[in-house]
């Protein structure tokens, strides 16, 4: 594995090593394509197959198949002729298709001919009172531990919220003798009669029979509380107790870890960077970025798939990863795309991917309270900008996410919003009685993950800029 | 509709200057094709100079300045305005030398509001400084100020005053007919005997479609600003030799400009940086500021503006058309201008002229006046 990238110039470049970077990184290379994968952990895999290679759970029943499905694919990556980086964090990417990115401390900069975003998902956020406390955390960052290092939870454990993850989660805690005290599911009862027309389509999915038999396996051993309408955690300086409304009912009880969790949303931070067009996807509840069949993006020669594109889970995942390699290599050797498999054969294979999946979405959607907070509830960790701080920006003229800047610091911090974007948008949106989309995004800008002043002052100069110094 | 004005461009000086006409008792239009402050007024850094500025917009900075001081009575805002002075650093001797004929030339012109410092004064203002910087000049009035904070206020309070502002809409179609100014507006059509061009990036165009053009160009200097570092500065501060200008915030943030450009795509409102002058940037605080060698870039941004040839704007009346103003052009140092600017404006609208010597910014010096 090298560690700064062996060449200036690439016919593609994929971001993301999870199962779309992985699947399009093998057919672009398979194609004859030099390609290179850069990917920000320590090994492939991404989020759903993190440590697929390394982790020290070797029991295969307690991740479960659909884990294990990762190692395929890491060996035709192997198999492959791609140049992988990994730990290497791209940090630009510009509509040129010029890509910055560090690696052991130091940045290069790589030009492709295509690019490939394959940068996956991230938690919503779960913007309930007391989610700042220590000792609440996401339910993903809990997987993280899990899959790395074996660790779980062994204090008083309190699991809210919803989505195929969270039972997921709850049942590799289990399997590996962590504790949960009780799940609070905040599943909206709605859901439950607006999901139906997509039954069907779902119950004849893969999805079906596996979460049957995960949430019975889960309610087996564990207290779950169904219908939680609020949410909230207290303590001083720490988690103590987390209160919550199920049926009309308040209960309080004690806790030291809270894990939330209310699915996950495309991770667009690269590609709205990069000056890709995106949309509000009123089903998901997200920024999606605007694809055509090939997966390409707004910005020429930008592709995005897998959970990036719109979430369609792992599965659709190395599907959308291999058409967006099969778009790059038609485009650029075209004779090679013949060995690859038909666009209409993955296509075929992308919707028995996705069936399934308007159910899930339309089941797990999260209710706007637990989405949209109020009063003092932090909405932007960084600057600690309340609900209330917001909407009272509103009423003296802020109009968006941006104009908002020029109220509060919102967005502004070390994580330049990409924790609060989508709460912000969604409570503006609320206040002004507009859509998400008129309302808008933050505008997003590199570097998209913070590098050091002297990672960039070690940057190779351009020769005017040296020139410029020599003349003084 | 008919107003008293109509003023297009929704920066600091469209914004100040709609909030003049106001206070002059006149009821203008702003017209802004996107938001308030949405280009280089609310995106630039933020810097509040007199120092170092081009002779002929001296008195303009001067008066400025004073609008600035009382900030917070204009606008209900304090617009994050603080005064720690500027200091340009000469970093060898013969930069002084020419720090030293600067400062002289200003006294034998009368402005007195740049002082030469000696390597001790040097090292009392900005004490992270290298030692081997041998002195600079201080500006003590000047600061900073939050930009897009700045613009919103101006906007929001020329608004209370009585300014019809359009967001989100561009100014078109603009004609004069019977002795009235007409602007569409979206599905609106405004007329007035009054017109300001004060679109800045977007202003030329403006002014060679009404048979004014002059040598602009769209730039986009670019700007980075770090993580939280503990406090260690607090005057602004601009190298005389190099490209880098430098501030540090309350909050604890540091501003790092100094004019390395972008590429701006002005049609899309987008710009693409360039991070290897960026490095250059960071090479430079890198040597001279040892505290920031850990510190994070969390951001890198660039405005879109307009850039003269001879780098100073175009304000005050056409030399073509009776009842057009220019103001843009500020050339990468408009911001503190803004609320002078706009003050000073209102007078040529009301009362056909001003104290304020403003007569080596018209346009007719690349334009003999028609009148």
């Amino acid at each position: 594995m090298s560690v700064a990238p062996k060449r200036e110039d690439y016919d593609v470049v994929v971001i993301g090593a999870g199962p779309a970077g992985l699947a399009a990184t093998a057919t672009s290379a398979e194609a004859g394509l030099t390609t290179l994968l850069l990917d920000e952990n320590i090994g492939p895999g991404g989020q759903v197959f993190r440590a697929i290679s390394s982790t020290p759970v070797t029991d295969r029943n307690q991740l479960g198949a659909d884990y294990w499905v990762g190692a395929d694919l890491v060996q035709a990556l192997r198999a492959s002729n791609a140049e992988v980086i990994h730990r290497a964090t791209v940090w630009s990417l510009d509509r040129n298709l010029d890509i910055a990115v560090s690696t052991g401390g130091a940045s290069a900069f790589v030009k492709a001919k295509r690019v490939i975003l394959a940068t996956g998902a991230l938690e919503r956020p779960f913007p309930i009172p007391g989610w700042t406390l220590p000792g609440v955390m996401t339910a993903g960052a809990a997987q993280t531990m899990l899959k790395s290092s074996g660790l779980v939870p062994d204090g008083r454990t309190v699991i809210a919220g919803q989505g195929p993850l969270l039972w997921l989660l709850a049942a590799q805690i289990l399997r590996l003798g962590g504790r949960i005290d009780r799940i609070l599911d905040t599943t909206e009862r709605r859901n439950y009669f607006a999901a139906l027309p997509h039954a069907f389509a779902f119950l004849t999915s893969p999805y079906f029979t596996k979460g049957l038999v995960m949430m019975r396996e889960v309610k087996a051993k564990v207290q779950v509380v169904s219908g939680v309408t609020e949410l909230s955690a207290s303590g001083e300086g720490q988690l103590a107790s987390v209160s919550y409304v199920a049926g009309g009912k308040r209960e309080t009880i004690p806790a030291d870890l809270l894990l939330l969790h209310q699915g996950v949303v495309p991770n667009v931070n690269l590609a709205m960077a990069a000056g890709i067009e995106h949309r509000w996807d009123d089903l998901q509840l997200c920024w999606s970025p605007v694809l055509d069949a090939g997966g390409n993006s707004s910005v020429a020669g930008i592709a995005v798939a897998g959970d990036g594109a719109g979430i369609g889970g792992a599965n659709a995942a190395v599907v959308r990863g291999r058409i967006a390699a099969r778009a790059a290599v038609e485009a650029l050797a075209p004779a090679a795309a013949a060995k690859l498999a038909t666009m209409a054969a993955l296509r075929s294979d992308l919707a028995k991917a996705e069936r399934g999946r308007p159910f899930l979405d339309t089941l797990f959607r999260p209710a706007s309270q637990f989405r949209i907070p109020s009063d003092d509830t932090i909405v932007c960790r960084c600057e600690e900008v309340t609900a209330k701080d917001v909407l009272d920006s509103v009423a003296i003229g802020a109009t968006g996410p941006n104009q908002l800047k020029a109220y509060r610091r919102t967005g502004m911090g070390p994580c330049q919003g990409r924790l609060c974007g989508l709460t912000v948008t969604e409570l503006m949106a609320q206040a002004r009685g507009k859509t998400p989309q008129e309302i808008g995004y933050y505008r997003l800008r590199a570097p998209v993950k913070p590098i050091t002043l002297a990672e960039l002052a070690a940057v190779p100069k351009t020769e005017d800029d040296v020139k410029a110094v020599v003349r003084g | 509709m008919n107003v008293d004005a109509i003023v297009v461009g929704g920066g600091i000086h469209g914004c100040s200057t709609a909030l003049h006409l106001c206070l002059a008792g006149l009821k203008p239009v702003l017209i802004e094709k996107d938001y308030a402050g949405r280009h280089a007024s609310g995106v630039n850094a933020g810097g509040v100079r007199q120092l170092a500025r081009h002779i002929p917009e001296i008195p303009l900075s001067i008066r400025s300045m004073g609008i600035w001081e009382k900030i917070n009575d204009l606008l209900d805002d304090d617009c994050s305005f603080e005064s720690y002075g500027q200091v340009l650093v000469a970093e060898n001797e013969e930069e002084l030398a020419v720090c030293r004929a600067r400062v002289a030339e200003l006294n034998a012109l009368g402005f007195t509001h740049e002082e030469l410092i000696d390597a001790a004064e040097l090292r009392c203002l900005v004490p992270a400084v290298a030692e081997t910087c041998p002195g600079g000049v201080v500006s003590r009035r000047d600061g900073a100020a939050n930009p897009a904070q700045t613009t919103t206020a101006f906007r929001r309070k020329a608004q209370q005053l009585g300014a019809i502002v359009r967001e989100g809409v561009a100014a078109s179609h603009i004609r004069y007919s019977n002795g009235l100014w007409h602007v569409d507006a979206g599905m609106e059509t405004f007329a007035a005997p009054v017109l300001v061009n004060a679109a800045g990036a977007w202003a030329g165009k403006i002014a060679a479609d009404l048979g004014e053009p002059v040598p602009v160009e769209t730039v986009a200097p670019m700007l980075m600003i770090t993580s939280r570092v503990p406090h260690f500065i607090d005057p602004v501060v601009i190298l005389r030799g190099r490209k880098l200008s430098f501030k540090q915030f309350k909050n604890g943030t540091v501003l790092i400009g100094g004019g390395h450009l972008a590429t701006p795509y002005q049609d899309r409102n987008e710009t693409v940086l360039d991070w290897k002058s960026l490095a250059t940037s960071a090479q430079t605080v890198f040597e001279l500021f040892p505290v920031m060698r850990s510190a994070t870039i969390v951001r890198a941004w660039a405005g879109i503006e307009a850039k003269m040839k001879d780098d100073i704007p175009v304000f005050g009346p056409s030399s073509r058309h009776k009842g057009l103003y220019h103001q843009f052009g500020f050339s990468l140092h408009g911001f503190q201008l803004g609320p002078g600017a706009g003050a000073v404006m209102a007078e040529l609208i009301v009362n056909g002229g001003t104290q304020t010597r403003i007569s080596d910014l018209g346009i007719d010096r690349f334009h003999p006046s028609a009148f």
